[in-house]
């Protein structure tokens, strides 16, 4: 398993390996957007939370179809199915590697965006747990969307609208958690919700990509 | 390990393609498989090795016994030939690479970033793979895919060895390997039956 960890993470480094792709996109996207709303401190104090949660979460989309598809292409899923390796944690070391490679560096980078777009002080603190505890349930529930379409031509739209739905509630509990912290409020409960939904996920879903795989490589 | 299968029916994308197929694989024996374009060999062999469940019939003596080798050799391009196989030895808890490389006479290469290599160095190195793999059955299709008649020979002196050791292989192959051993011809057990309609059905609300 950490064979497969270090191999997906040397992978992402190597030329062509995607590795910045999410954090390129969310560079961007919080970068444009002060340009499109125009010099109004106040109104970007306002969406910064919601406009960073939102640029997290498109950026881990942008990598998702590239999760699985490339291991399927070459073999490799083949072969690790065969594997003494379990395919339930074959999928978590694959979802592990890919919040390592996409969501770690997002969270990282949140705070810098986040001057950029004007977050208040108090802020940071709320926004940089909220992402690092809702980051990881999206790269589960990426790798299911991922399992769910591996195979199919071109699977990246479906991917896109399969997994879309089941990204709301992270959104919804961790932006919330990043806008009362920018408020000065109490960020405690949305904080809880989405370490729950990442527990809940973690949980779960490895032992559904896995069974939905089993009957995709058939 | 004896792989022992019994009147094994397979199907592929819910059509039976294959039907009462049985055969015995014992320790040092090689079953080659022999049959027209999509008769099934492939279908059969990832029936062996798990990938996809029988339709009916049993198979024996395989689970975790078996490694497979099928068209795609699992070679990720970024990495070196030393990196790939190293991979494959610790996934499968295996040490060393040395005997693996030098079957092969892979060890000029070994250093080589992989997407560099030929179709047929790049097919030595997925069939190197079967060495690290510390596997007892070999299921392997379409192994000499590419390879030329001096790479078909160290194909077929790995087998011996391995044989040797006490492994067992069963090989689709359409090339003469000048192995001995059991050659099936699977043409007979061509399913004739369609598929049961309650299959297809359940196939589809999976």
């Amino acid at each position: 398993m950490i064979a497969l960890f270090l191999r997906d993470l040397k992978l992402a480094i190597r030329a062509g390996g995607g590795f910045g792709l999410g954090l390129a996109f969310f560079l961007i996207v919080t970068v444009l957007v002060p340009f499109s709303i125009g010099p109004q401190t106040d109104l970007l104090t306002r969406i910064a939370p919601g406009v960073l949660w939102l640029g997290a979460l498109l950026a881990c989309l942008l990598s998702l179809d590239r999760l699985l598809a490339l291991d399927w292409e070459d073999g490799t899923l083949d072969l690790l199915a065969t594997a003494p390796i379990p395919l339930e944690a074959v999928v978590t070391v694959k979802a592990l590697s890919h919040w390592v490679v996409t969501g770690l560096p997002l969270v990282l980078a949140a705070p810098v965006l986040g001057v950029m777009l004007n977050l208040p002080l108090e802020g940071f603190v709320p926004l940089v747990l909220s992402l690092l505890l809702g980051t990881p349930a999206l790269s589960v529930i990426g790798t299911f969307g991922a399992a769910l379409t591996v195979g199919l031509k071109r699977g990246g739209l479906l991917l896109s609208l399969l997994v879309l739905p089941l990204y709301v509630p992270t959104l919804i509990f961790g932006a919330e958690a990043a806008r009362r912290g920018a408020q000065g409020l109490e960020a405690g409960t949305p904080l809880l919700l989405v370490a729950g939904i990442t527990a809940f996920a973690a949980g779960l879903l490895p032992l559904a990509s896995a069974a939905v795989l089993r009957v995709n490589l058939r | 390990m004896t792989l022992t299968v019994t009147d094994l029916t397979v199907a592929r994308a819910g059509m039976p393609v294959l039907e009462g197929v049985s055969f015995v694989v014992a320790p040092g024996q090689a079953l080659v498989l022999r049959g027209p374009n999509g008769i099934g060999k492939t279908t059969l062999l990832r029936t062996l090795a798990g990938l996809q469940a029988p339709v009916a019939g049993r198979v024996d003596g395989a689970g975790e016994a078996v490694a497979y080798a099928g068209h795609a050799d699992g070679i990720k391009a970024t990495l070196t030939v030393a990196e790939n196989l190293t991979f494959w030895a610790r996934i499968f808890g295996t040490q060393g690479i040395g005997t693996a490389l030098a079957a092969y006479a892979l060890e000029p290469l070994a250093d080589r970033i992989s997407g560099e290599l030929s179709a047929g160095q790049k097919r030595r190195l997925g069939l190197a793979r079967m060495l690290v793999t510390g596997r007892l059955v070999w299921v392997m299709d379409e192994p000499t895919v590419s390879l030329d008649a001096g790479a078909v020979e160290m194909f077929a002196s790995a087998i011996r060895a391995h044989l040797g050791q006490g492994g067992s292989a069963v090989i689709a192959t359409h090339v003469a390997l000048g192995l001995e051993g059991a050659a099936l011809d699977v043409s007979p057990f061509r399913a004739v039956l369609p598929a049961p309609g309650s299959d297809a059905f359940d196939e589809a609300f999976l």
